[in-house]
């Protein structure tokens, strides 16, 4: 079956994607500076998801994974952006 | 099959090896659900006897055997015990493990040796919450629910109990993980979906709550330790932090624990009607898929905990709202009962007599919590009494009378001999009755002012407790005998052989008690659980 298949990822990608979530460490701390009141979270929290998704994507080779597993995963993210979605019922109207 | 040689290749000794480590190290499903089986319901007459006090203690006003800081700290670890160790692990570990491999058609579960680390883990973190018990500062004083800022600024041992439900929280995941897998991949031949007995729909239902929301307890109890040990801050507002966040964490995931406690609860009831009543669920799909609905939407009303604690008017619309969503599937189960008993031939035998009684106490739970999930009708009753006496009637009235169903209902396939139905009828009679008298005086009380979690009260509420009181000792007093015949039962008890009750998931079409790897060949599936058409009792 595919997902057996070892996948060797090349050093250049690996680099590639390491920079880029040192870039979007950056901006997690550049929003912190934009006044954007109660969205300040939600711009820290999307550029998060960002980082997790390429860190899911790559280093641990969901990329590679069957629709199953994708699905499953997406269920779990769906899943916890609810959690925190609904939060902000609270958090935003107080 | 003599009785001699059914017990020869039983799983009890098949495999030849005996002693403890037979058990403590074993990979399989039944033995690890049977290790589950004692050690949960060991925590609950531990929880029982905590229980006992606490009403001992209420019995008349001032104090009677104890004081407020001992009472505190009894109700939390009673509140702890009962729910971490026993509700959420009982189904699930003990009845999931045991039935579920076999409903299904399949030898075992999908991973045998992370089942076993799933009870070693669960061990492991009971051990950590009795010491908290006896160490630091003492037994915890903040109720089972941990809350913020007392629990972090409590001199008892908080922070090595938290650790310990931390610990128990991965046994929960794990078994969730393992049960999912086992479900998607190991069915047998023409197992379809819609062929799945609905106590193992249940199982996969609660199985994705235990995944999805348990980790959120895990972190959240991490962060009280780290504001105990690190004094971090996040839920103090002097330090920018905000303890209502505390209460919104606590519940994402103590809310859908509700219904990794009930869930499965509703699957054995589902499993035991038909059966009793010879007649096919009425309704399986919809019982099927209320199932997934309840732990869905049951995953999105956490909210309604907090009507009181300065949450904004619009998350307490909100959170309303969705909760009386969530009476929704779940009167469609017990609607979907009551119809599967109209025109049955019912025999009210003791597993039959829990179940029944399961549906009437779940329902007046669930009515119950209609009135706390309505705003304001809350308002007045919130941390009284009647939110005391609501959850026991869902937790024990519902999922406790489930697991005594259960255990009257499957625990004699897995020894080969029964209880007698005489005793067990009369035990049925007297929990039935004491619980009522126990926990309904418990909603009135409520109602009319007595607050919860508080050792003394005002004159006025005196005859009421007395009354309560009294009716945990009928309960108790059942409860002892329930369980003395039954075990006499199972351990000296007649023989029983075949398929007694006259079930048709394929739990009762294999030895009893079954053999090691369940199946001789390849079990093929070739009707629904609950066609009774050519099942002989």
């Amino acid at each position: 079956m595919d997902q057996h298949q070892p996948h060797i990822v090349s050093y250049t990608r690996l680099i590639g994607i390491w920079l880029a979530l040192l870039v979007l460490t950056a901006l997690t701390v550049a929003i912190t500076r934009v006044e954007l009141g109660g969205y300040k979270v939600v711009g820290a929290l999307a550029v998060a998801c960002a980082k997790a998704g390429l860190v899911i994507a790559v280093f641990m080779h969901m990329k590679y994974e069957g629709v199953l597993l994708r699905w499953l995963l997406f269920l779990a993210f769906v899943t916890l952006a609810v959690f925190i979605g609904f939060t902000f019922f609270d958090v935003l109207y107080r | 099959m003599s009785d001699m040689q059914q017990a020869a290749t039983s799983f009890w000794n098949d495999t030849g090896k005996t002693g403890l480590t037979s058990w403590i190290f074993s990979t399989d499903h039944k033995r690890i659900g049977l290790l589950y089986f004692y050690t949960t319901i060991g925590f609950f007459l531990v929880g029982v006897v905590l229980g006992l006090l606490l009403r001992i203690e209420l019995m008349a006003p001032g104090r009677t055997i104890m004081g407020p800081q001992t009472y505190n700290a009894l109700f939390t670890v009673h509140g702890v015990v009962m729910i971490f160790l026993f509700i959420i692990p009982g189904i699930p570990g003990a009845f999931g493990n045991m039935v579920m491999p076999i409903q299904i058609g399949a030898r075992d579960v999908s991973f045998p040796r992370l089942n076993l680390l799933s009870w070693w883990l669960y061990i492991i973190g009971a051990v950590i919450i009795l010491t908290s018990l006896f160490s630091g500062g003492g037994a915890p004083d903040t109720g089972w629910t941990f809350y913020v800022p007392f629990s972090s600024r409590t001199g008892t041992n908080v922070s090595l109990a938290v650790f310990g439900v931390f610990i128990v929280g991965f046994s929960s995941i794990l078994t969730g993980v393992n049960f999912v897998t086992t479900i998607h991949r190991l069915r047998a031949e023409g197992m379809t979906w819609f062929r799945l007995p609905l106590f193992t729909w249940s199982l996969y239902a609660t199985a994705w709550v235990q995944i999805l929301a348990t980790p959120i307890l895990a972190i959240t109890l991490v962060l009280v330790m780290a504001e105990r040990v690190l004094g971090t801050g996040l839920f103090d507002p002097t330090r920018g932090g905000d303890p209502v966040m505390y209460q919104h964490l606590f519940w994402i995931y103590s809310h859908p624990a509700v219904y990794i406690m009930i869930l499965p609860a509703m699957g054995i009831v589902s499993d035991i009607i038909p059966v009793f009543s010879r007649k096919p669920i009425f309704g399986y799909k919809m019982i099927a898929f209320s199932s997934l609905a309840i732990a869905a939407a049951g995953s999105l009303v956490w909210g309604h905990h907090m009507f009181t604690s300065g949450m904004s008017d619009t998350a307490v619309v909100v959170f309303s709202f969705l909760t009386f969503i969530v009476a929704i599937p779940s009167a469609i189960k017990v609607f979907n009962w009551i119809s599967t008993l109209y025109k049955g031939s019912i025999s009210l035998e003791a597993p039959m007599l829990f179940a029944l009684s399961f549906i009437l106490l779940f329902s007046i739970g669930g009515l119950s919590g209609l009135i706390l999930g309505a705003a304001a009708t809350d308002v007045h009753v919130h941390d009284t009494h009647f939110v005391v006496g609501h959850f026991h009637y869902v937790m024990f009235g519902g999922t406790g009378f489930a697991i005594f169903a259960a255990m009257h209902y499957w625990l004699p396939k897995f020894y080969g001999r029964r209880y007698r139905e005489k005793p067990a009828i009369i035990a049925w009679g007297l929990m039935f009755t004491g619980f009522n008298v126990l926990y309904f005086t418990m909603q009135v009380l409520g109602m009319r002012g007595m607050p919860r979690r508080y050792y003394d009260y005002l004159p006025e509420f005196g005859p009421l407790n007395l009354v309560a009181t009294v009716g945990s000792w009928i309960l108790a007093a059942g409860l002892i005998l329930m369980l003395v015949n039954l075990f006499r039962g199972l351990f000296w008890g007649e023989p029983f052989v075949g398929n007694p009750w006259g079930g048709a998931t394929l739990e009762w079409s294999v030895a009893t008690p079954p053999p090691t790897e369940n199946f001789e060949g390849e079990p093929v599936a070739t009707h629904g659980p609950y066609d009774f058409s050519g099942v002989k009792k």
